[in-house]
């Protein structure tokens, strides 16, 4: 038995609609089965994690909560991975990010007035994009492959805030917790409806950049641009459209956005600078980032959703008792099968027999 | 006092050896595979566990080894058979084996481990400065020198190394010939799996000897490029290896010795190194555009 791929004519629009539908399929039954292996009943653990944090408010404000970071960061890599610029070290621009912007509430305290907030958001976007700037500018001027050197910038980033929250940034009055002091009043993102549960406004930034990106993309030039440049680089330069200026524009604007993540999560949802500020979104916001299909609006939807495995993770862990470090290898399945199912949009699948194969060639001859 | 030195580099530049290896012959064949890290964790994890249950730090080898192909085939499923994207696929792979890996592992955190022993020849490993270094480490090691003097005689004096080239160079002009491109590639990609879970057992069993969680910190990223620092020649990589092994071991005794520098940026160090040390490979565009593989990353639809 041999499987063969066959051209399509055309993408097919249909499975283009549903293969990720397909593929979340695949992987709630790939997961009923990881959940059966580890002994526990695959309906009452996805159950915990599916359903179970979507019956209550709170628990619906804590998933905008972790879907924010989530879509910034995916929607700035949609960019990226569509003009072929493999930005990886998205981790390391949302840390990055979260430092630059919690200069002014950490090192100066008794700055406290309204224009502090708006500040440290705009201090935060230019870390992030300034990390990504390095990247991008090894790749524009060097040719550096960027896979390398923007995932290496990501431990970097990770010791630096490290250091930062162990040695200067140590909160004074904090009895030696490595943790800077906490933001004041006028350092800290708003919520949207405080009455109900603390989702902020990271969540609102998430959907005003899905949207403003959905639009760039297919109604403007640029981002006609970003699309022939990934898909080809010759066709892009007959047109006109520079390579290296492309490579900056995508990761400059997926820094920001993941840079902007990073401010909106520490303001927002923790309150001071730890030695860690990310469950890995910089790098789960990949796997958001296929699973929309590189479609911002897309990328809102799979967004929710790997937030809720986030918080059916710490569900199951409470109810059922399942490890908190099943999350990571659900969300990795997750982008294989979404890979795997994309292929059935450019190509049919045809599963030869070899008695079959043996009589069409012999036909053949 | 030098030879504990000379040893100790050598035990931190073993696995990015052994990882690089492998994956220099997938990428040789035109494929990159970027899962590295996640078989290098997978075998790590699959050595330790096997050899803490059964004792012996052989089977956890073994194990470790069949893990890397499994994986391994997974990514040759998807990329080879399926023609997904092999950045995409690859990046899946390290996710998936993280995630996994962390899972397996959780009940082995903090349990002892149990340790590939280092050979004794009598007479020849007690010679003084020199015996134990090259008669008395660990039997890994010595696979590890072994495979790059193999793929080196492979790829550049067998027929088969050749024709593995000609797939990597224009898969194109390989099928034209009737060379069966898809099949060597995946014996290919399985190599570099075996070689990146093997790594991964060095880690678990000889480097740390304990299951830590992300254990492999990111030295199947710095095996990859490594592959490109050694413009894919296999007696580059044992070079670069042993450079990056200096790095690590130097910073990790800066740390001991206490000079007045923050321990984090030392511990950056090696992944700044492999910064700069892309940067100065890629300069050079000669050197990067008659040893990249053609078809590096090329997918690959044979037309019937």
């Amino acid at each position: 038995m041999r499987i063969e791929l066959v051209k399509r004519p055309q993408r097919s629009a249909l499975f283009g609609a549903i293969s990720p539908l397909i593929a979340l399929a695949l992987t709630i039954v790939a997961g009923a089965v990881l959940f059966s292996l580890l002994g526990k009943n695959p309906g009452t653990a996805l159950y915990y994690y599916f359903i179970d944090p979507l019956r209550e408010t709170w628990s619906l404000h804590e998933l905008a909560i972790k879907a924010a970071p989530l879509i910034l960061i995916a929607v700035g890599l949609s960019i990226c991975y569509l003009s072929n610029n493999w930005n990886i070290g998205a981790e390391g621009q949302f840390i990055l990010g979260a430092i630059a912007g919690s200069i002014l509430p950490v090192m100066f305290p008794q700055f406290q007035n309204a224009f502090v907030l708006p500040l440290m958001l705009l201090m935060g976007i230019i870390g992030g994009a300034a990390y990504a700037a390095i990247p991008a500018l090894l790749k524009a001027r060097f040719n550096t492959n960027e896979i390398l050197t923007s995932l290496m910038l990501v431990y970097v980033a990770q010791l630096f805030l490290d250091w930062l929250v162990r040695g200067p940034w140590r909160n004074p009055e904090g009895f030696n917790f490595p943790e800077t002091r906490t933001f004041h009043q006028f350092a800290v993102l708003p919520e949207i409806l405080p009455a109900s549960g603390r989702a902020n406004l990271g969540f609102v930034f998430a959907i005003l950049a899905a949207i403003a990106v959905w639009f760039m993309l297919t109604r403007t030039l640029k981002g006609f641009e970003v699309k022939v440049i990934g898909q080809s680089p010759r066709a892009g330069r007959f047109a006109g459209f520079s390579q290296s200026r492309m490579i900056f524009f995508a990761f400059l604007l997926s820094g920001a956005l993941a840079g902007l993540a990073g401010i909106s999560e520490v303001s927002g949802a923790i309150g001071q600078l730890r030695p860690t500020i990310s469950p890995g979104y910089g790098f789960t916001a990949i796997i958001v980032a296929f699973l929309g299909r590189l479609n911002p609006l897309g990328i809102v939807a799979a967004g929710l959703i790997l937030a809720l495995t986030y918080l059916g993770g710490e569900a199951a862990q409470i109810s059922v008792g399942l490890s908190d470090k099943v999350v990571r290898a659900f969300q990795g399945m997750i982008l294989f099968f979404v890979l795997a199912c994309d292929t059935l949009i450019l190509y049919r699948i045809r599963i030869v027999r070899p008695q079959a194969a043996a009589a069409g060639e012999a036909a053949h001859v | 006092m030098f030879e504990d030195i000379l040893i100790t580099i050598a035990t931190a530049a073993t696995p990015l050896l052994i990882a690089a290896i492998g994956e220099l012959v997938v990428e040789r064949s035109g494929v990159l595979n970027l899962g590295v890290e996640g078989m290098m964790i997978m075998g790590a994890v699959t050595g330790f566990g096997v050899a803490w249950t059964t004792g012996s730090p052989w089977l956890g080898v073994f194990a470790a080894i069949a893990v890397g192909i499994l994986f391994s085939l997974l990514f040759g499923f998807l990329t080879l058979t399926l023609v997904t994207n092999q950045v995409a696929t690859g990046l899946a792979l390290t996710l998936l084996g993280l995630g996994l890996s962390g899972m397996i592992g959780e009940n082995f955190v903090g349990l002892p481990g149990v340790k590939l022993t280092a050979i004794y020849i009598p007479v020849l490993t007690d010679i003084p400065y020199v015996g134990r270094l090259f008669f008395g480490q660990d039997p890994l090691f010595y696979v590890s020198v072994a495979l790059v003097a193999a793929v080196s005689y492979f790829l550049f004096y067998s027929k088969a190394g050749l024709t593995l080239r000609s797939v990597g160079d224009n898969h194109g002009s390989a099928h034209a010939l009737g060379i069966k491109v898809i099949a060597i590639r995946y014996l290919a990609v399985m190599f570099g799996g075996a070689c990146a879970g093997l790594a991964g057992a060095y880690l678990s069993l000889v480097y740390v000897p304990q299951w830590v969680e992300n254990m492999s910190a990111g030295r199947g990223w710095i095996a990859l490029a490594l592959v490109v620092f050694a413009s894919w020649r296999p007696w580059r990589v044992l070079t670069g290896a042993y450079l990056f092994g200096a790095v690590s071991i130097g910073q990790l005794h800066a740390q001991a010795l206490g000079i007045g520098v923050p321990s984090q940026l030392l511990s950056s160090l090696p992944y700044l190194a492999t910064v700069v040390v892309l940067v100065l490979i890629s300069r050079n565009k000669r050197l990067t555009l008659v040893n990249t593989p053609a078809s590096l990353g090329q997918p690959f639809v044979p037309d019937r």
